[in-house]
Order: structure tokens, then C-alpha cells, then sequence
């Protein structure tokens, strides 16, 4: 029980160094097997974990034995536990969807494929679960790198995508790592627990305060936070579907994870807020970026650049959240990556599924036939929509309702108004789609009479093993819908220091 | 290691490496040539290994191993060794991100015939068919999408 925090990183990347051996075929199911395998490992002890955390206490892990501050530690306490839980969950079902495509997309670089996405996986459960800001660095490098592998692989145009998104990250961690060579220069230790004791009871000097404004910038190009975006649209939009299925719904959350363990455990909320005014700084800039990413949104016409701009404007949530810094606002975010995350695999995995039968995913050139040929795709289309665009009784409601509560007690009345505002921006890029989808008849090539190629079109729903894994996360936000009361009195509020 | 401010004025090396850490983020951002990007990200990041390097040195100070001669209880006689261990870790994580950028480049030079990020975005913004089409890892994936917001 109490090797849980190290089990499950090490699980993902000792699975990801075997799923590399093996030959290069299209025909190799080993390195799925493996991938699989681990995920699902690593998915279970994370909810052995969870409920170990919140019914237990915190479980502190020293590495090698090594008592902190000396030594590395690894930390599963709520917080932690609910990310972990989440990343591992959504890849697990993320990976046996694509496995399909992968074998189409991929090639026959299918070990690398799976080697590279369980590094990624490991190393974001790593960066939740580490106490120590120099291990978190070289954590946010692993899964780094492995996302630049990912998102390199699909059309001709990724590679390139793929390079400024290296180089844009590499800058981000560099000033994320001087950022924690000023907090070590200043303070004198590396783990997050020694720090949150020491910060406060040493003088606040430019140096404190320039690592706190470095760090919140690195975290910030990770987690494309506007206006350090630049580099997400083209990447998720070039990269292979199966690996923007993968990336894009757990990579900028777990920014998002660092940045709330920097404002909340690491530096006094007070300073942050009060002290150099950061956490206003951050609001401001996911404000911002709800409304950008929104309205770039609907001027798209290709689904899958439609989604990533999407996910700029849901990081914007996000920062919001965490930028109103009062436990509301902070239970919004939270609640808001957590539903995030199963709304856009959602999503995303719609987008490979209309590729993958339709072969195109171009919003124009959907219409009514494509929901007589997959009608469940379609309903996990509608259902992922509403939850996007917030309608009761999905998780997407309750996340911005946390959000809307928070601004309304913060009394930030501009924060408010952005959050409705991007409700109506929200409808009408998804509506947009359904419309197609559900209400429009008038297809060009359509032929009522023809009943051959209704039969032909008929048939053509993704195979079992894609459309299963889009209807669980479909399903599951209307589950965690009603669910979420729960959620938050037994996990979310647990999370939190009381102040 | 009190107040940066003062640290900074007292050690010209910070200027130094102040003005690395510039040299390498104009070379990641302003140069054309996909190559002159990685050698400005290697300059960056040891721009940032030599700051941590020179914020543990002390002068007069010795190895951090027990010597019976050397007071233990006087923090100035030791080096801390922690930064030091830090850069090396650093360093490995280092030649990662350049191998992995140099695999891209040769991927990128296979795809377009050049490095040269100006000549790279015009192909970007009007793909020519048989550019789109020989990739190995393309079935299906046409979508007709406008390329906007490129740069």
C-alpha cells in the first residue's frame, strides 16, 4: 500500500521501455498488449491510491529510502491522487480506441508509437505525484519529449508543428528550471513541503518573486495559456489522430495540476494574490483566452483545428479558476480539468471515428447521412457538445457553475460576464455542427430515392472496439453529472487547505 | 546567497550568462535556419546549466568529501554539491531534447527539401498534391482545412 505512489510511474515507464522491443510490423499487437497492460495496472492502483488518500491520509513516499529533505518524495494526498486517477483512466480508454488507427496512421512504427505514449502517461503521473521541484522538471522533460514524438507522427506538416512545439517547450521548462534555480538560490531547498514552511518566513526579495513569475511562465507555454499558446493549434491539428486523442485531453491539464500546486502549496495564496498580484495576472490571461480561443473556434472549418482551439479556450477555464483563487473558483478548475479531460477524448475520438469511416473530418461536408451511418457516434458527438457548451445535467454544467459561483464571490464581475459570454460562443461553434448533423437534409450528392447507397451508408458505424470506448466517455459525462455533488464533498473539498 | 540583486552586481559571471541566455532565446526565436534554432536552444539551456553552476561556487572552497582538516561545521569551506548534481541531470535531459530535435529536422528536410523556416511556410500555406500524398503514415487524412495562423 505504501509503494502506490512509486508503482505507478515506474509501471508506466518499465511497460513503456519493454513495449519498444519487438519487431516493426503493422501485424505487432505486442506493444498494444503491453501499453494496455500497464495503463490498466497503473489505472488501478490509482484508484486503490485515491481511496487510500481519502479515507486514509496522504501516503508520502521517501525514494530509496532517503528521508526528505535529502531525498526525493513522492506524494499521493487527494489532489495528486484525483489527477493521477485521471490521466491513467482517460489514457487507458484513449489507447484501446485508437488502436486502430494507430496500425493505419502509424505504420509500422507501432513499438515506438506505444513506447513513446506510456513515457508520456508515466511522466505526467510523475509530475503529479512528485514533491520535489527539480524531479517535477525532469518529469515535465520525459512526458515532453515523448508528446514531441507523438505529435510528430500523421500528416507531412506535423513534423514541423511537432519542431516549434520542441522548441516553444523547451523554453518553457528552461524558465521553469531558472525559475526554481532562483526559488533554491533564495530559500534553499528543493522539496515542496520544506519550501511552504520556509517561503513565508523568509523576506520576500526580487528573487522570490521573479521565480514565482519564471515558474507560473514555463507552466504557462505547457499548458498553452494565452497568450503563450502559439504552438497547440498546428500541433494537434497535423499530429495522427490517435496521438492528439492522447495528448490533447491530458497534457494541458496536468500543467494546469502544476500551476495550482505552485499558487496553492507552494507559495502562500496571500502572496500570490495580494503580494505580487499573480494569481490576478493569470485570471486576466485565461479570461483572455476563453474569449480567443472561443471565436477562433467558430471560424474554423476543419473539426479536429475547430477542437484545438477549443482546448485553448477550456485551458482558459482553467486559469480563470485558478486565478479567482478563492475555494470555489479553485473547486471549478479542478472539476473543469477533470471534465475537460473526458469531454475532449470525447471529442476527439468523434473526430477519428468520422475519419476513420468518412474519411475527412470537414464540418461542411457533414450532413444527416452522416448520423444515418453512425447513429452512436453521433449521439456521443451531441452528448460531448451539450457537456462542452454547459447544459445541465452533463459535467460540463457543473464545472462552469462552480466557476460562475467562485466569480460571484470574488465579485469579479468581468470574470462573470466572460463566462457567459463564452456559454453563447460555445453554442454556436457546436451547434454548428449538429446543425449539420442533425437538421441538415440538403446534401449535395443526396438522392432520396436512392435506397442502395442508404444501405451502403447504413452499415458503415466504427468497429466495437472504437465506438465502446467513445460511448463510456459520452456516458460518462452524463454520470459524473449527477455524480458531481459527490465528487466534490468526498474528493474536491478534501484537496484544499482550509484558509 | 541572501539578495539576488546584490549577487547579480557582485558577479560579473551572471553577466555572462545573462547575456548567453539572450543570444540563445534570439537564436530560438528570430532565426530563419531550423538548424540556428537548435544551436540557440543549446546555448539557452546551457546558459541555464552555467547559472546553477556558478551560483554554487564558492572561492576557497573545497570538495564536498570529509577532509579531518577542514572544519565540516563552517558551511564556506564545503561546495554545496546538490546544484552540481542537478546540472547533470539536466545535461542528460538536455541531449534528449536535441536528439529528438535533430530526428524532426531530418523528418522535416525528408518532407520539404529544406530547413529554411520562410521557404518551409510557403509550402506549409500552399501544399502542392504529391505533397500531401507520398507520406507513409497518410490514408485517408485529407481534410481541406485552411492553414491559418501559421507562424
Amino acid at each position: 500500500m505504501n509503494h502506490i505512489p512509486v508503482l505507478i510511474p515506474m509501471v508506466l515507464l518499465l511497460a513503456s521501455m519493454f513495449a519498444v522491443f519487438g519487431k516493426r510490423s503493422q501485424e505487432n499487437y505486442l506493444p498494444f498488449l503491453v501499453a494496455l497492460a500497464g495503463m490498466g495496472l497503473s489505472a488501478v492502483l490509482s484508484i486503490i491510491g485515491m481511496v487510500h488518500s481519502v479515507t486514509e491520509g496522504p501516503i508520502h513516499y521517501h525514494l530509496g529510502g532517503w528521508q526528505p529533505p535529502m531525498g526525493i518524495e513522492l506524494i499521493l494526498d487527494p489532489l495528486s491522487a484525483f489527477f493521477c486517477l485521471m490521466i491513467t483512466l482517460v489514457a487507458a480508454v484513449v489507447l484501446l480506441h485508437g488502436e486502430e488507427r494507430v496500425r493505419i496512421e502509424v505504420g509500422d512504427r507501432i513499438p515506438a508509437y506505444y513506447s513513446s505514449a506510456l513515457m508520456l502517461v508515466g511522466g505526467l503521473t510523475g509530475i503529479v505525484l512528485t514533491g520535489d521541484l527539480f524531479n517535477l522538471y525532469v518529469f515535465l522533460e520525459i512526458s515532453s519529449l515523448a508528446s514531441y514524438a507523438l505529435l510528430a507522427t500523421g500528416r507531412k506538416p506535423a513534423a514541423v508543428s511537432a519542431f516549434r512545439y520542441l522548441i516553444l517547450g523547451t523554453i518553457g521548462a528552461s524558465l521553469y528550471l531558472l525559475g526554481i534555480g532562483f526559488l533554491f538560490m533564495e530559500v534553499g531547498s528543493l522539496n515542496m513541503t520544506e519550501l511552504a514552511v520556509m517561503i513565508p518566513e523568509v523576506p520576500v526579495t526580487a528573487g522570490i518573486a521573479a521565480a514565482a513569475v519564471l515558474m507560473v511562465v514555463g507552466i504557462g507555454l505547457k499548458m498553452a495559456l494565452f497568450p503563450l499558446h502559439g504552438w497547440l493549434p498546428d500541433a494537434y491539428t497535423f499530429a495522427s489522430s490517435p496521438a492528439t486523442t492522447l495528448v490533447a485531453p491530458i497534457g494541458t491539464k496536468v500543467a494546469a495540476y502544476v500551476l495550482i500546486r505552485i499558487f496553492l502549496f507552494l507559495f502562500a495564496i496571500d502572496f500570490m494574490k495580494e503580494g505580487i498580484q499573480l494569481t490576478t495576472i493569470v485570471g486576466w490571461m485565461g479570461a483572455a483566452g476563453v474569449v480567443w480561443g472561443s471565436v477562433m473556434a467558430i471560424t474554423q472549418r476543419d473539426m479536429k483545428r475547430m477542437l484545438a482551439y477549443s482546448s485553448v479556450a477550456q485551458v482558459g477555464y482553467i486559469a480563470l479558476g485558478i486565478g479567482l483563487a478563492n475555494p470555489l473558483g479553485l473547486i471549478g478548475a479542478v472539476l473543469h480539468a477533470f471534465a475537460h479531460c473526458f469531454m475532449k477524448a470525447c471529442l476527439f475520438m468523434v473526430q477519428t471515428n468520422f475519419l476513420h469511416r468518412l474519411g475527412h473530418y470537414d464540418i461542411f461536408r457533414l450532413d444527416h447521412r452522416t448520423r444515418v451511418a453512425m447513429p452512436w457516434t453521433c449521439a456521443a458527438l451531441a452528448v460531448a457538445s451539450l457537456s462542452m457548451i454547459g447544459l445541465p445535467p452533463t459535467i460540463g454544467f457543473f464545472s462552469k457553475w462552480y466557476l460562475l459561483l467562485g466569480c460571484i464571490e470574488e465579485g469579479a464581475w468581468v470574470f462573470l460576464a466572460v463566462l457567459l459570454l463564452s456559454t453563447l460562443l460555445n453554442a454556436v461553434y457546436f451547434f454548428r455542427v449538429l446543425e449539420k448533423v442533425y437538421l441538415r437534409s440538403d446534401g449535395e450528392a443526396y438522392d432520396d430515392h436512392d435506397e442502395e447507397a442508404d444501405q451502403a451508408t447504413s452499415s458503415r458505424e466504427v468497429s466495437a472496439a472504437m465506438l465502446y470506448p467513445t460511448l463510456v466517455l459520452a456516458g460518462s459525462l452524463l454520470v459524473l453529472g449527477f455524480a458531481n455533488a459527490w465528487i466534490v464533498t468526498h474528493f474536491l473539498q478534501p484537496m484544499f487547505p482550509v484558509w | 546567497m541572501s539578495d539576488l540583486l546584490e549577487y547579480v552586481q557582485d558577479r560579473y559571471a551572471y553577466w555572462a550568462i545573462v547575456l548567453l541566455m539572450i543570444i540563445g532565446l534570439y537564436g530560438m526565436l528570430f532565426k530563419n535556419n531550423l538548424h540556428k534554432k537548435v544551436v540557440g536552444m543549446i546555448i539557452f539551456q546551457n546558459s541555464m546549466i552555467l547559472l546553477f553552476v556558478t551560483a554554487a561556487f564558492k572561492w576557497d572552497a573545497t570538495v564536498p568529501v570529509r577532509d579531518p582538516e577542514i572544519d565540516v561545521q563552517v558551511v564556506e569551506n564545503y561546495l554545496n554539491p546538490l546544484p552540481h548534481t542537478l546540472m547533470l541531470t539536466a545535461i542528460v535531459v538536455g541531449v534528449a531534447i536535441v536528439g529528438v530535435a535533430f530526428a524532426l529536422l531530418i523528418k522535416i528536410y525528408d518532407n520539404y527539401g529544406t530547413i529554411e523556416e520562410d521557404e518551409l511556410l510557403n509550402k506549409l500555406e500552399s501544399p502542392s498534391p504529391e505533397d500531401d500524398g507520398d507520406c507513409d503514415t497518410n490514408d485517408t487524412q485529407r481534410s481541406s482545412s485552411p492553414k491559418g495562423g501559421s507562424a
